[in-house]
């Protein structure tokens, strides 16, 4: 007996509630699946149709609720659904077909494994009699994406569709969050096999548990050592952001009155603009950050993972610190450094629960050491080396447009209020470092996997889940081409995202390594003679575009960008920029994080 | 470094198998035996890994298998008083002189010849590796026409076990 069936009878066996029973719809398993998405709450599928899902495309076609979003490459579909779940904190849901539909999502699907973004992605395949055979099309969905999704699932039989679109959200969205896969051989989706839908409400799988609230024990030996640390440093990653803790980070810090650095992930997490806030730390780190990490007596990761782009040579990694790491997923704690405090929970309940001992220890007179010296260790950090201190950017006298400049162009046309996505390179750093992004959820990149073409069908994502925000793509002219197709779905959809190209005619962030390692030979980065007109493009894609080559055009042209009168247009703004700047402080390979090239021939 | 034993249940689902090894793959661990079956439970199936590694590095092996969300349950087995066991099938060329030494030295190492030809015998031994190792170090390399090994199956000695 069904579990529909077995609720009916027991409605049954009650007379009053007799009128109100309603039999069970018979759906079939594309109008479940749809119902399913339904019922789950989800408004947007991106998406691109193909012969295995076109059960699943005519079942969202005979419906309206949700509103399918047909991109021009399988691997945008899956960037698109990755930044609106980064915006939004919902799960992003993408529909591709089998084979070549699938394949294309990979890098998508890594992106999201890589940074932990709460993602399912529906597959159609062949039908199950043909599974096995190299059918047309065919290719193991469930084996090829195995190492980069949270969990996959192949339908067996078409009844099971609703349990496992609401298992999928559940991995996707809880704990430690990331992609799901959900292959469905296309017999299962048969519009002539009808089943009774039913949604289960909830759903409890016995072998996934995430432990929520951290161990008392651990969390009351962190605050010890918070209470007690003379140079301390809240080190936040993109947990922070994911778990919806960055109020909980500020009230800590100012508790504290403590530094706090963000990881590439991390930003927004944190204000920027608070004085608190060292900026970014790694191997294209503020100075200040680096060096507090590096001089600090204790490390409260929170929401971090120690990746080898912060820690650079991980024996030599903050030398003098006690380290705590808070993290939901305990295969990030130890991993990479040994936690001496170990707290593997949700950064918001743990955080609450830290807050509130700190109160108590306050309350009881507990006395913390002055943090006056380590702040003034910090403030000679930032009149040294900090970013401000770089008067290139400010000079008039310069002609050629430095790509800082740009972002801080940017920074000011938008009140520092934007949405900004970014690809990756040399243009994603200096919007990381240069874009003070005062809240979460506002900073949009590939930071794991470092996926090129990402910046486009990110922010467009975002633009979609936000409609009336402003949006912009800070992104490279090799990255943009990896997407550019992309500019035609956002005219179908009217999708008025701002397009700022850091253009300097070559793959940068390769040919800065190539010159600082390679004795500048640039292999393979560089092909300014065969660019497109990035202007034309635009126009040709039904948008605009917006050429600026002089330093004094560039405020004015980034002001006409984001103008009311272009406010639902796209604009793509190609800034011709200095084309051999480099991106400082930078680690030096092998060394400790306080050791960086901070200029062209300057190093600590 | 040491010889570990980890014994893990799992949900008895197409593709979960491939999960684990696929891990063992992709985080760069490797493993030394497997073997797998299900249990009394027709939902769970057991496995049995061994491997070899530092404290590190196999607290991180336990703690991306509980991660897998069709493993129930994860257990060093090693980190206590533990029984392995596994099956070691062999053939060997026997004859002449050669039948009656075997013989004697598999009673020795309290094997079991399982199959009798002209030419040869196909012994049984149960135990782990050191034994089997030891057995093969008795014969001379042209003798030996064929070894098996399963993987090695462990249990907790005492009251502890591995459930739900």
């Amino acid at each position: 007996m069904s579990q529909d069936s077995a609720e009916l009878v027991n409605i049954k066996a009650n007379p009053d509630v007799m009128e109100q029973v309603i039999p069970p719809e018979r759906l079939s398993g594309g109008d479940m699946l749809l119902r399913a998405l339904q019922d789950e709450g989800v408004d947007y599928i991106f998406g691109y149709p193909g012969g295995q899902a076109l059960h699943i495309y005519d079942a969202i076609f005979r419906q309206q609720r949700i509103e399918h979003i047909l991109v021009r490459h399988e691997q945008a579909a899956t960037h698109m659904a990755d930044g609106y779940a980064r915006a939004t904190g919902r799960t992003g849901v993408v529909v591709v077909t089998s084979g070549p539909g699938v394949t294309n999502t990979i890098t998508g699907i890594a992106t999201a494994y890589m940074d932990s973004i709460p993602m399912v992605v529906i597959s159609g395949q062949v039908p199950n009699n043909q599974i096995g055979t190299d059918a047309f099309q065919e290719t193991d969905m469930v084996g090829v994406s195995r190492p980069i999704v949270k969990h996959s699932f192949l339908i067996k039989s078409a009844s099971e569709i609703p349990l496992a679109v609401k298992k999928a959200f559940h991995i996707a969205g809880t704990g430690r969050p990331g992609p799901v896969v959900i292959d469905i051989p296309k017999d299962m989706t048969d519009p002539n096999i009808l089943y009774d839908y039913h949604y289960p409400e909830s759903v409890n799988l016995r072998t996934y548990n995430p432990s929520l609230k951290g161990h008392p024990k651990q969390i009351k030996k962190a605050v010890n050592l918070l209470l007690q640390a003379k140079k301390p440093v809240l080190y936040a990653g993109g947990g922070v952001v994911q778990g919806n803790g960055s109020e909980l980070l500020v009230a800590l810090a100012k508790k504290l009155n403590c530094p706090v650095t963000n990881t590439l992930m991390g930003l927004g997490s944190y204000p920027a603009t608070d004085k608190q806030f060292l900026g970014m730390l790694g191997m294209h780190g503020n100075y200040e950050a680096n060096m507090a990490m590096h001089n600090s007596d204790l490390v409260f990761a929170i929401g971090a993972r120690f990746d080898d782009r912060v820690t650079n040579a991980v024996d030599k990694f903050c030398p003098h610190a006690t380290i705590v790491h808070l993290d939901i997923d305990p295969t990030s704690i130890s991993k990479i450094i040994r936690a001496d405090v170990p707290i593997v929970g949700l950064v918001d309940l743990v955080l609450t629960s830290i807050l509130s001992r700190i109160d108590d220890a306050f309350t009881k007179g507990v006395t913390r050491p002055d943090m006056a010296p380590w702040w003034a260790e910090i403030q000679s950090w930032r009149d040294a080396h900090g970013l401000d201190t770089d008067t290139r950017l400010t000079d008039k006298t310069l002609t050629n447009i430095l790509p800082q400049q740009v972002i801080l162009s940017l920074y000011r046309a938008t009140e520092g209020k934007a949405y900004v996505s970014s690809d990756v390179g040399q243009h994603q750093m200096f919007a990381a470092q240069y874009y003070k992004f005062d809240e979460p959820r506002k900073w949009i990149n590939s930071g794991g996997l470092g996926t090129m073409g990402f910046g486009l069908p990110a922010a467009m994502g975002v633009k979609m889940a936000y409609p009336d925000a402003v949006v912009a793509c800070v992104t490279g002219e090799g990255s943009f081409m990896m997407n550019i197709q992309e500019l035609s779905t956002c005219l179908q959809y009217g999708i008025a995202v701002k397009v700022v190209c850091l253009n300097n005619q070559a793959l940068g962030m390769v040919k800065q390594w190539q010159d600082m390692q390679y004795g500048a030979r640039h292999a393979a980065s560089t092909y300014a003679n065969s660019l497109p007109d990035l202007v034309k493009v635009a126009e040709t894609f039904g948008h605009i575009g917006i050429r600026v080559e002089a330093l004094s055009e560039l405020d004015t042209a980034m002001d006409e960008v984001f103008s009311e009168k272009n406010r639902n247009r796209l604009v793509i703004l190609d800034v011709q920029v200095d084309r051999d700047e480099h991106v400082y402080p930078m680690a030096i390979k092998g060394g400790s994080m306080q050791d960086m090239i901070l200029s062209r021939g300057e190093s600590t | 470094m040491k010889r570990r034993m980890i014994a893990v249940l799992l949900e008895n689902e197409a593709g979960a198998l491939s999960r684990i090894v696929g891990l063992f793959a992709q985080r760069n661990y490797n493993i030394e035996t497997l073997s797998v079956a299900p249990t009394e439970d027709e939902e769970l199936s057991r496995l049995t890994i061994t491997l070899t590694g530092d404290d590190a590095k196999i607290e991180q092996v336990t703690k991306h298998l509980n991660r897998l969300i069709e493993v129930v349950k994860v257990s060093d087995l090693t980190d206590g008083a533990h029984l392995e066991r596994g099956i070691m099938l062999i053939k060997v060329r026997a004859q002449g002189a050669m039948r009656a030494e075997i013989k004697r030295s598999v009673e020795i190492f309290k094997g079991r010849i399982i199959d009798v030809t002209p030419r040869m015998y196909t012994i049984e031994f149960m135990g782990n590796a050191d034994k089997f190792a030891a057995f093969i170090a008795t014969l001379e390399k042209k003798h030996i026409v064929e070894v098996v090994r399963s993987g090695l199956a462990g249990i907790s000695r005492g009251e502890k076990a591995l459930g739900l």
